[in-house]
Protein backbone atom coordinates (compact mmCIF):
# COMPACT_ATOMS: atom_id res chain seq x y z
CA UNK A 1 0.00 0.00 0.00
CA UNK A 2 2.76 2.47 0.22
CA UNK A 3 4.71 1.42 -2.22
CA UNK A 4 1.56 2.18 -4.57
CA UNK A 5 0.91 5.54 -2.48
CA UNK A 6 4.40 6.62 -3.04
CA UNK A 7 4.61 5.49 -7.06
CA UNK A 8 1.17 7.25 -7.25
CA UNK A 9 2.50 10.28 -5.59
CA UNK A 10 6.15 10.22 -7.55
CA UNK A 11 3.87 9.75 -11.46
CA UNK A 12 1.75 12.73 -10.53
CA UNK A 13 4.71 14.75 -9.71
CA UNK A 14 6.13 13.76 -13.05
CA UNK A 15 2.78 14.58 -14.91
CA UNK A 16 2.85 17.52 -13.09
CA UNK A 17 6.25 18.75 -14.22
CA UNK A 18 5.61 17.42 -18.15
CA UNK A 19 2.85 19.45 -18.32
CA UNK A 20 3.15 22.22 -16.71
CA UNK A 21 -0.90 23.17 -17.03
CA UNK A 22 -2.35 24.25 -13.75
CA UNK A 23 -6.33 23.92 -15.16
CA UNK A 24 -8.40 21.31 -13.09
CA UNK A 25 -9.52 19.67 -16.05
CA UNK A 26 -6.11 18.52 -17.02
CA UNK A 27 -5.16 17.85 -13.35
CA UNK A 28 -8.46 15.17 -13.06
CA UNK A 29 -7.35 13.79 -16.06
CA UNK A 30 -3.78 13.03 -14.99
CA UNK A 31 -5.18 11.88 -11.59
CA UNK A 32 -7.40 9.55 -13.73
CA UNK A 33 -4.08 8.34 -16.03
CA UNK A 34 -2.23 7.83 -12.57
CA UNK A 35 -5.03 5.98 -10.99
CA UNK A 36 -5.17 3.53 -13.84
CA UNK A 37 -1.28 3.23 -14.04
CA UNK A 38 -1.18 1.62 -10.46
CA UNK A 39 -4.14 -0.62 -11.16
CA UNK A 40 -2.66 -1.58 -14.19
CA UNK A 41 1.22 -2.26 -12.49
CA UNK A 42 -0.75 -3.76 -9.44
CA UNK A 43 -2.53 -6.55 -11.86
CA UNK A 44 1.34 -6.85 -13.24
CA UNK A 45 2.69 -7.58 -9.66
CA UNK A 46 5.56 -5.01 -10.20
CA UNK A 47 4.46 -2.82 -6.67
CA UNK A 48 6.58 -3.74 -4.25
CA UNK A 49 10.52 -3.43 -2.73
CA UNK A 50 11.87 -4.36 -5.70
CA UNK A 51 10.24 -2.24 -8.62
CA UNK A 52 10.21 0.76 -6.16
CA UNK A 53 12.56 0.38 -3.25
CA UNK A 54 11.80 3.26 -1.41
CA UNK A 55 13.44 2.40 1.60
CA UNK A 56 16.89 2.71 -0.02
CA UNK A 57 16.19 6.60 -0.84
CA UNK A 58 18.27 8.19 1.74
CA UNK A 59 21.43 6.56 1.87
CA UNK A 60 20.50 6.23 -2.24
CA UNK A 61 21.11 10.05 -2.04
CA UNK A 62 24.57 9.70 -0.70
CA UNK A 63 25.93 6.86 -3.03
CA UNK A 64 25.21 8.60 -6.55
CA UNK A 65 27.00 11.39 -6.13
CA UNK A 66 30.11 8.73 -5.21
CA UNK A 67 29.09 6.65 -8.18
CA UNK A 68 29.23 9.94 -10.16
CA UNK A 69 32.46 10.84 -9.27
CA UNK A 70 33.74 7.16 -9.96
CA UNK A 71 31.84 7.57 -13.31
CA UNK A 72 33.97 10.63 -14.53
CA UNK A 73 37.41 9.23 -13.07
CA UNK A 74 36.86 5.44 -15.63
CA UNK A 75 35.41 8.20 -18.32
CA UNK A 76 38.61 9.82 -18.52
CA UNK A 77 40.70 6.58 -17.80
CA UNK A 78 38.92 5.30 -20.63
CA UNK A 79 39.39 7.89 -23.22
CA UNK A 80 42.63 8.35 -22.50
CA UNK A 81 43.41 4.95 -23.54
CA UNK A 82 40.86 5.08 -26.61
CA UNK A 83 42.67 8.27 -27.96
CA UNK A 84 46.32 7.41 -27.00
CA UNK A 85 48.22 6.12 -30.98
CA UNK A 86 48.86 2.69 -29.66
CA UNK A 87 45.47 1.97 -27.82
CA UNK A 88 47.21 0.56 -25.07
CA UNK A 89 43.97 -2.22 -24.18
CA UNK A 90 43.91 -5.43 -22.31
CA UNK A 91 40.34 -6.98 -22.52
CA UNK A 92 39.48 -9.75 -20.07
CA UNK A 93 36.68 -11.63 -18.11
CA UNK A 94 36.59 -11.10 -14.51
CA UNK A 95 34.42 -13.74 -12.59
CA UNK A 96 33.22 -11.96 -9.22
CA UNK A 97 30.86 -12.26 -6.74
CA UNK A 98 28.84 -9.34 -5.08
CA UNK A 99 28.32 -9.65 -1.07
CA UNK A 100 24.60 -8.19 -0.84
CA UNK A 101 21.81 -10.27 0.35
CA UNK A 102 19.02 -9.14 -2.17
CA UNK A 103 18.70 -9.47 -5.75
CA UNK A 104 17.73 -5.78 -5.62
CA UNK A 105 21.38 -5.19 -4.19
CA UNK A 106 23.05 -7.38 -7.18
CA UNK A 107 20.86 -5.70 -9.87
CA UNK A 108 22.20 -2.33 -8.17
CA UNK A 109 25.82 -3.53 -7.92
CA UNK A 110 25.82 -5.16 -11.74
CA UNK A 111 24.21 -1.72 -12.79
CA UNK A 112 26.59 0.40 -11.51
CA UNK A 113 29.73 -1.87 -12.87
CA UNK A 114 28.01 -1.43 -16.27
CA UNK A 115 27.56 2.52 -16.04
CA UNK A 116 31.60 2.67 -15.11
CA UNK A 117 33.12 2.57 -18.53
CA UNK A 118 35.80 0.27 -18.69
CA UNK A 119 33.85 -2.22 -17.00
CA UNK A 120 30.61 -4.37 -18.73
CA UNK A 121 28.63 -6.63 -16.53
CA UNK A 122 27.90 -9.21 -19.28
CA UNK A 123 26.10 -12.05 -17.18
CA UNK A 124 24.55 -12.24 -14.15
CA UNK A 125 23.20 -15.02 -12.31
CA UNK A 126 22.26 -15.39 -8.39
CA UNK A 127 25.31 -13.08 -7.74
CA UNK A 128 27.86 -14.38 -9.68
CA UNK A 129 28.58 -12.01 -12.39
CA UNK A 130 31.07 -11.83 -15.23
CA UNK A 131 32.79 -8.50 -16.05
CA UNK A 132 34.20 -7.73 -19.36
CA UNK A 133 37.03 -4.82 -17.99
CA UNK A 134 38.51 -3.28 -20.98
CA UNK A 135 42.07 -2.26 -19.16
CA UNK A 136 44.10 -4.03 -16.36
CA UNK A 137 43.20 -0.71 -14.47
CA UNK A 138 40.05 -0.75 -14.92
CA UNK A 139 39.83 -4.50 -13.62
CA UNK A 140 42.09 -3.95 -10.97
CA UNK A 141 39.69 -0.63 -9.53
CA UNK A 142 36.45 -3.31 -9.67
CA UNK A 143 38.92 -6.28 -7.57
CA UNK A 144 39.22 -3.87 -4.71
CA UNK A 145 35.75 -4.13 -3.57
CA UNK A 146 35.15 -0.58 -2.84
CA UNK A 147 31.79 -0.46 -4.95
CA UNK A 148 30.98 -3.73 -3.45
CA UNK A 149 30.99 -2.50 -0.37
CA UNK A 150 29.37 0.59 -0.73
CA UNK A 151 26.49 -1.31 -2.46
CA UNK A 152 26.26 -3.12 0.50
CA UNK A 153 26.18 -0.40 3.33
CA UNK A 154 23.62 1.25 0.79
CA UNK A 155 21.43 -1.90 1.01
CA UNK A 156 21.44 -2.50 4.30
CA UNK A 157 19.50 -0.42 7.03
CA UNK A 158 20.93 1.22 10.04
CA UNK A 159 20.46 -1.81 12.36
CA UNK A 160 22.37 -4.21 9.80
CA UNK A 161 19.05 -5.87 8.49
CA UNK A 162 18.32 -6.33 5.15
CA UNK A 163 15.00 -5.67 3.19
CA UNK A 164 13.53 -8.58 1.56
CA UNK A 165 15.75 -11.01 2.53
CA UNK A 166 14.01 -14.44 1.64
CA UNK B 1 28.50 27.70 -28.32
CA UNK B 2 25.57 25.34 -29.27
CA UNK B 3 26.56 25.14 -32.81
CA UNK B 4 29.84 23.34 -31.45
CA UNK B 5 27.96 20.85 -29.34
CA UNK B 6 25.96 20.58 -32.56
CA UNK B 7 28.70 19.83 -35.14
CA UNK B 8 30.23 17.30 -32.66
CA UNK B 9 26.62 15.42 -32.45
CA UNK B 10 26.52 15.36 -35.48
CA UNK B 11 30.15 14.16 -36.55
CA UNK B 12 29.77 11.19 -33.85
CA UNK B 13 26.15 10.20 -35.15
CA UNK B 14 28.11 9.70 -38.40
CA UNK B 15 30.70 7.40 -36.90
CA UNK B 16 28.42 5.57 -35.16
CA UNK B 17 26.48 5.26 -38.58
CA UNK B 18 29.70 4.17 -40.10
CA UNK B 19 30.26 1.53 -37.38
CA UNK B 20 26.45 0.12 -37.90
CA UNK B 21 27.26 0.02 -41.78
CA UNK B 22 30.95 -1.73 -40.90
CA UNK B 23 29.08 -4.35 -38.72
CA UNK B 24 30.35 -7.44 -38.67
CA UNK B 25 27.92 -8.89 -36.56
CA UNK B 26 24.58 -7.85 -36.03
CA UNK B 27 25.01 -6.88 -32.21
CA UNK B 28 27.69 -4.45 -33.68
CA UNK B 29 24.87 -2.92 -35.53
CA UNK B 30 22.40 -2.92 -32.43
CA UNK B 31 25.15 -1.34 -30.13
CA UNK B 32 25.69 1.49 -32.50
CA UNK B 33 22.42 2.02 -33.29
CA UNK B 34 21.60 2.47 -29.40
CA UNK B 35 24.45 5.29 -29.32
CA UNK B 36 22.80 6.79 -32.63
CA UNK B 37 19.16 7.00 -30.53
CA UNK B 38 21.29 8.63 -27.53
CA UNK B 39 22.76 10.96 -29.77
CA UNK B 40 19.74 11.54 -31.51
CA UNK B 41 17.94 12.52 -27.92
CA UNK B 42 20.85 15.15 -27.71
CA UNK B 43 20.77 17.04 -30.88
CA UNK B 44 17.45 17.10 -30.47
CA UNK B 45 17.54 19.08 -26.96
CA UNK B 46 20.80 21.39 -28.18
CA UNK B 47 18.83 22.23 -31.71
CA UNK B 48 16.28 23.29 -29.31
CA UNK B 49 18.44 25.90 -27.41
CA UNK B 50 20.47 26.32 -30.73
CA UNK B 51 16.59 27.90 -32.59
CA UNK B 52 15.83 29.69 -29.42
CA UNK B 53 12.44 27.08 -29.04
CA UNK B 54 13.57 24.50 -26.55
CA UNK B 55 9.71 23.30 -26.50
CA UNK B 56 11.36 20.40 -28.43
CA UNK B 57 12.41 18.77 -24.87
CA UNK B 58 9.41 16.68 -24.86
CA UNK B 59 10.28 14.86 -27.78
CA UNK B 60 13.65 13.97 -26.91
CA UNK B 61 12.54 12.59 -23.27
CA UNK B 62 10.34 10.34 -25.13
CA UNK B 63 13.15 9.32 -27.84
CA UNK B 64 14.90 8.44 -24.66
CA UNK B 65 12.31 6.04 -23.55
CA UNK B 66 11.40 4.78 -26.78
CA UNK B 67 15.03 4.01 -28.05
CA UNK B 68 15.50 2.54 -24.78
CA UNK B 69 12.35 -0.24 -25.55
CA UNK B 70 13.23 -0.56 -28.99
CA UNK B 71 16.86 -2.06 -28.18
CA UNK B 72 15.10 -4.23 -25.59
CA UNK B 73 12.84 -5.22 -28.42
CA UNK B 74 15.21 -6.19 -30.87
CA UNK B 75 17.98 -8.04 -28.85
CA UNK B 76 14.63 -10.45 -27.75
CA UNK B 77 14.18 -10.13 -31.42
CA UNK B 78 17.63 -11.47 -32.55
CA UNK B 79 17.66 -14.43 -29.62
CA UNK B 80 14.20 -16.02 -30.41
CA UNK B 81 13.12 -15.03 -33.65
CA UNK B 82 9.61 -13.06 -31.68
CA UNK B 83 10.12 -10.06 -29.07
CA UNK B 84 7.43 -11.62 -26.46
CA UNK B 85 9.48 -14.86 -25.58
CA UNK B 86 10.04 -15.42 -22.37
CA UNK B 87 13.42 -16.36 -20.54
CA UNK B 88 11.95 -18.70 -18.54
CA UNK B 89 9.16 -21.31 -19.19
CA UNK B 90 7.45 -20.22 -16.34
CA UNK B 91 7.81 -16.53 -16.07
CA UNK B 92 5.07 -14.72 -18.65
CA UNK B 93 6.24 -11.90 -20.81
CA UNK B 94 9.01 -10.43 -18.42
CA UNK B 95 11.69 -8.19 -19.43
CA UNK C 1 27.18 36.35 -13.15
CA UNK C 2 25.49 35.94 -16.14
CA UNK C 3 29.91 35.53 -17.35
CA UNK C 4 30.01 32.64 -14.64
CA UNK C 5 26.87 30.75 -15.92
CA UNK C 6 28.02 31.49 -19.62
CA UNK C 7 31.84 30.22 -18.83
CA UNK C 8 30.61 27.26 -16.75
CA UNK C 9 28.10 26.06 -20.05
CA UNK C 10 30.30 26.83 -22.43
CA UNK C 11 33.30 24.27 -20.68
CA UNK C 12 30.36 21.72 -19.85
CA UNK C 13 29.38 21.68 -23.91
CA UNK C 14 32.43 21.47 -24.96
CA UNK C 15 33.91 18.62 -22.56
CA UNK C 16 30.57 16.62 -23.29
CA UNK C 17 31.71 16.99 -27.06
CA UNK C 18 34.80 15.98 -26.71
CA UNK C 19 34.15 13.43 -24.79
CA UNK C 20 31.12 12.10 -27.13
CA UNK C 21 33.87 12.54 -29.82
CA UNK C 22 35.99 10.06 -28.08
CA UNK C 23 33.10 7.47 -27.89
CA UNK C 24 33.02 7.86 -31.39
CA UNK C 25 36.07 6.81 -31.71
CA UNK C 26 36.20 4.37 -29.82
CA UNK C 27 33.00 3.07 -31.48
CA UNK C 28 35.24 2.62 -34.98
CA UNK C 29 38.30 1.81 -33.22
CA UNK C 30 38.37 -0.66 -31.01
CA UNK C 31 38.75 -4.54 -31.79
CA UNK C 32 35.12 -5.92 -30.69
CA UNK C 33 31.94 -5.93 -29.56
CA UNK C 34 32.61 -6.27 -26.23
CA UNK C 35 35.34 -3.48 -26.30
CA UNK C 36 32.71 -1.72 -28.47
CA UNK C 37 30.30 -1.56 -25.30
CA UNK C 38 33.03 0.33 -23.46
CA UNK C 39 33.04 3.80 -26.19
CA UNK C 40 29.22 3.38 -26.30
CA UNK C 41 29.07 3.96 -22.39
CA UNK C 42 31.18 7.25 -22.73
CA UNK C 43 28.82 8.94 -25.33
CA UNK C 44 25.56 7.48 -22.90
CA UNK C 45 27.42 8.18 -19.58
CA UNK C 46 29.52 11.31 -19.33
CA UNK C 47 29.30 12.95 -22.80
CA UNK C 48 25.21 13.21 -22.74
CA UNK C 49 25.46 13.85 -19.22
CA UNK C 50 28.11 17.08 -19.92
CA UNK C 51 25.95 18.43 -23.04
CA UNK C 52 22.65 18.10 -21.13
CA UNK C 53 24.19 19.69 -17.93
CA UNK C 54 25.83 22.33 -19.76
CA UNK C 55 22.28 23.02 -21.10
CA UNK C 56 20.57 22.86 -17.53
CA UNK C 57 22.80 25.85 -16.70
CA UNK C 58 22.65 27.80 -19.52
CA UNK C 59 18.62 27.61 -19.33
CA UNK C 60 18.57 28.36 -15.39
CA UNK C 61 16.53 27.02 -12.74
CA UNK C 62 12.61 26.44 -14.59
CA UNK C 63 10.51 23.40 -16.06
CA UNK C 64 12.93 22.58 -19.03
CA UNK C 65 15.82 22.58 -16.97
CA UNK C 66 13.83 20.10 -14.98
CA UNK C 67 12.76 18.23 -18.05
CA UNK C 68 16.63 18.21 -19.13
CA UNK C 69 17.47 16.40 -15.53
CA UNK C 70 14.50 13.84 -16.12
CA UNK C 71 16.79 12.84 -19.64
CA UNK C 72 19.68 12.24 -17.66
CA UNK C 73 17.85 10.52 -14.90
CA UNK C 74 15.90 8.02 -17.48
CA UNK C 75 19.34 7.90 -18.98
CA UNK C 76 21.04 6.46 -16.17
CA UNK C 77 19.17 3.69 -15.24
CA UNK C 78 18.26 3.02 -19.07
CA UNK C 79 21.44 2.54 -20.47
CA UNK C 80 23.10 0.23 -18.66
CA UNK C 81 20.15 -2.20 -18.97
CA UNK C 82 20.02 -2.27 -23.31
CA UNK C 83 24.21 -2.37 -22.76
CA UNK C 84 23.59 -5.64 -20.37
CA UNK C 85 20.46 -7.08 -22.60
CA UNK C 86 22.88 -6.95 -25.45
CA UNK C 87 25.92 -8.39 -23.92
CA UNK C 88 23.88 -11.21 -22.66
CA UNK C 89 21.79 -11.87 -25.84
CA UNK C 90 25.58 -11.83 -27.92
CA UNK C 91 26.80 -14.31 -25.53
CA UNK C 92 23.06 -16.24 -26.06
CA UNK C 93 24.13 -16.39 -29.54
CA UNK C 94 27.87 -17.62 -29.01
CA UNK C 95 29.82 -14.38 -29.75
CA UNK C 96 32.59 -14.54 -27.01
CA UNK C 97 34.74 -11.68 -25.99
CA UNK C 98 38.38 -11.45 -27.63
CA UNK C 99 40.93 -11.85 -25.00
CA UNK C 100 44.49 -11.05 -26.42
CA UNK C 101 46.02 -11.26 -22.82
CA UNK C 102 46.55 -15.38 -22.24
CA UNK C 103 48.02 -14.70 -18.18
CA UNK C 104 44.67 -12.80 -18.00
CA UNK C 105 42.36 -15.11 -20.20
CA UNK C 106 42.49 -18.05 -17.41
CA UNK C 107 39.64 -16.24 -15.37
CA UNK C 108 37.05 -16.57 -18.87
CA UNK C 109 37.27 -20.56 -19.15
CA UNK C 110 33.79 -20.53 -19.22
CA UNK C 111 32.75 -17.79 -21.97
Amino acid sequence: MLHALSLGGALYALWLLLSGYLETWLLVLGLSSVALTIVIANRMDVIDHEGHPIHLSWRAALFWPWLGWEIAKANIDVARVILSPSMPIDPQVLKIKGSQKTELGHVIYANSITLTPGTVTIALESGHMEVHALTTQAANDLLSGEMDRRVDTLEKNSDGTVEGVK
Amino acid sequence: MFIVATIAILITMAMALARALLGPSVFDRILATNSFGTLTMLLISVYGFLSGRPEFLDIALLYTLINFIGIIAVTKFVNFGNASHSVREDEQGDI
Amino acid sequence: MELVTDILSWGLLLGGSGFLLTGGIGLLRLPDLFSRMHGSGIIDTLGAVMILTGLMVQEGFSLISVKLALMVLFLMFTSPTTTHALARSALNEGLLPKIFNKRQGKKSSKT
